[in-house]
């Protein structure tokens, strides 16, 4: 193909991302530098155009970090913040537990049915989230299944709907697959030989799978960590339904301050806060499939 | 040395599953429970279905996620296309750093963040908000998930076949028509079905993008939720896994024929 002709497929898709993804981000960033109005849309200033040259520069004077002040002196903004980033981490954590054994349990069954296992390990993702997390609040709430099932046992009822143990569970749950999957992706293509060199050299199994099989596996820790950790942070579903209302997360806070307060320039400057600490782990993530890309070519 | 799996492998595997499928699977048993209970079983019945197909506001939101899915996943498949062929067959081309970028970074991007950023597009231009403005934004969410879906199908493709195209005298438009899509269709139509239900599922971004008359189903099924749990929605629950099982397996069937004849 000739040079100029490159890259022409990309020119509807490039023109669409640009103007309906990173075109609006500068609309966030701008909104976050200005006040709230009773005026609809409720933020000042506007740019006045009839003004020309003049408009814009008065509308650049009046944008100021008032915003983000507010919020680095409110205690409920910062508790909030660092909430998200604790759910999102112990979650990836236990994920990772529980991913890993299924992941790996998957990949040790024969072929015919590793596909169906991954069949059914997507399956879930295609039926309505928003209703496998209603589901969970059936089983969690204080007359719900679960606690049905601990009354037979002869054990004592669980209040477990309302709190973080119930965000854990919604997030484990919601995010398990994008977990198993890349991890099951490195343990599958993993070459059996290099266990038997290591039983061979006196390795026990245990040993040979810290020492072989899990350093052999860590981009896909990587990859399945990083997919679940950034949405993670900026949860909002899980934490409004299972949570309480002491839950904070910044998904929340966005919303809050959106619907409910209507301050906008506050939900945006919020926004970029998120998008600011989600910087490195989102380019990390596409170097990693930019990597994977390449290998695949 | 054993191979196969170890009891404890198959324990987690169908552990795994269970807790996968428990959430699935309960919503379908107490759709036809006559009591509103959800620990008390008060025999088969199928009256919140009749229930369901009374609530004119939960068909209104059916009819307008229906439409959405189905604009905003032709869209997004049309685009997602272009842009995987774009990325696995220009090699380097300028932007293309960015271009990528913009691809990966909404799947893992918070949809709050896509919601918010996207209604303030809308309000900055004075775009009454609606259905369309609905179907943009999912557009340009499962755009990204639809180029995947097709990227890993065009990396996997035989380049060769596309290069004796070309050298037999076929112009590049041709070459990807007459080659290139015949052999990625199954891909495409996997990213189609893929962007619709992604469409079908989200509650954020619309949530952020609709405005009066364009309610979707997650909308009001969330409002539902948020005033107390009713069976209704258990109903509505066993409709929607209805319809993806059904596509799933279609798909599944189409798939093993185009295998049995190849």
């Amino acid at each position: 193909m000739k040079a100029p002709r490159r890259g022409l497929a990309a020119l509807a898709p490039f023109l669409w991302l640009g103007v309906f993804f990173a075109f609006p981000f500068l609309l966030v960033a701008k909104l976050s530098l200005s006040d709230t109005a009773l005026a609809m849309p409720p933020y000042a200033p506007q740019i006045d155009w009839s003004k020309g040259l003049a408009g814009l520069a008065a509308f650049v004077r009046a944008l100021d970090f008032e915003t983000y002040a507010r919020l680095v002196s409110d205690r409920l903004y910062i508790s909030a913040y660092l909430s998200s980033l604790r759910f999102a981490a112990i979650g990836t954590g236990i994920l990772l537990i529980v991913g890993y054994p299924i992941a790996y349990g998957m990949a040790r069954c024969p072929p015919a049915a590793r596909r169906a296992l991954v069949m059914a390990v997507i399956l879930p993702f295609w039926t309505s989230f928003l209703i496998r997390i209603y589901a969970w609040i059936a089983i969690l709430k204080p007359e719900g299944l679960l606690n049905a099932a601990l009354r037979a046992l002869g054990l004592p009822a669980l209040d477990i709907l309302d709190t973080d143990v119930a965000v854990y569970v919604g997030l484990v749950y919601a995010y398990l697959p994008f977990m198993v999957l890349p991890l099951y992706a490195v343990l599958e293509r993993q070459d059996h030989s290099l266990l038997e060199a290591a039983a061979d050299l006196g390795c026990g199994p245990t040993e040979a799978f810290w020492r072989v099989t899990f350093p052999l596996s860590l981009p896909g820790v990587g990859a399945g960590a990083l997919l679940c950790f950034i949405p993670m942070v900026g949860e909002f579903v899980i934490p409004d339904l299972l949570g309480g209302s002491k839950t904070l997360m910044l998904g929340k806070t966005i919303w809050t301050e959106f619907f409910a307060n209507r301050d906008w320039p506050a939900a945006s400057a919020v926004a970029i806060v998120l998008l600011a600490t989600l910087v490195i782990p989102i380019v990390l993530y596409q170097r990693q499939q930019a990597r994977i890309l390449e290998a695949g070519r | 040395m054993k191979r196969g799996p170890s009891f404890f492998n198959l324990a987690s595997v169908v552990l795994g599953l269970a807790f996968l499928y428990l959430p699935i699977v309960l919503p379908v048993i107490y759709s036809f429970n006559a009591s509103r209970l959800v620990t008390v079983w008060g025999g088969f019945s199928t009256r919140w279905y009749a229930a369901l197909f009374q609530d004119e506001q939960m068909l209104d939101a059916v009819g307008v996620t229906l439409r959405v899915g189905f604009v905003s996943a032709t869209l997004a498949t049309l685009l997602g296309t272009f842009a995987a062929v774009a990325l696995t067959r220009s090699g380097r081309f300028p932007g293309r750093t960015l271009f990528s970028g913009m691809i990966y970074a909404p799947l893992v991007m918070p949809e709050v963040i896509l919601g918010l950023s996207l209604l303030l597009l809308f309000v900055a231009f004075g775009l009454p908000r609606g259905v369309w403005t609905v179907t943009v934004a999912h557009a340009t969410m499962t755009l990204c998930y639809a180029a995947v879906v097709v990227q890993a199908r065009l990396v996997g493709f035989d380049r060769t076949l596309e290069e004796a195209a070309l050298d037999l005298g076929r112009t590049p438009l041709q070459a990807f028509l007459e080659v290139t899509l015949p052999n990625i269709a199954p891909a495409v139509a996997a990213a189609w079905m893929l962007a619709f239900t992604l469409s079908l599922d989200d509650l954020v971004i619309a949530s952020f993008t609709s405005g009066p008359g364009s309610t979707t189903l997650p909308m009001r099924i969330y409002s539902q939720v948020r005033l107390g749990v009713s069976p209704e929605i258990n109903a509505v629950s066993t409709l929607l896994i209805g319809l993806v099982a059904t596509g799933v397996i279609a798909a599944y069937l189409v798939q093993q024929r185009r295998r049995a004849t190849a």
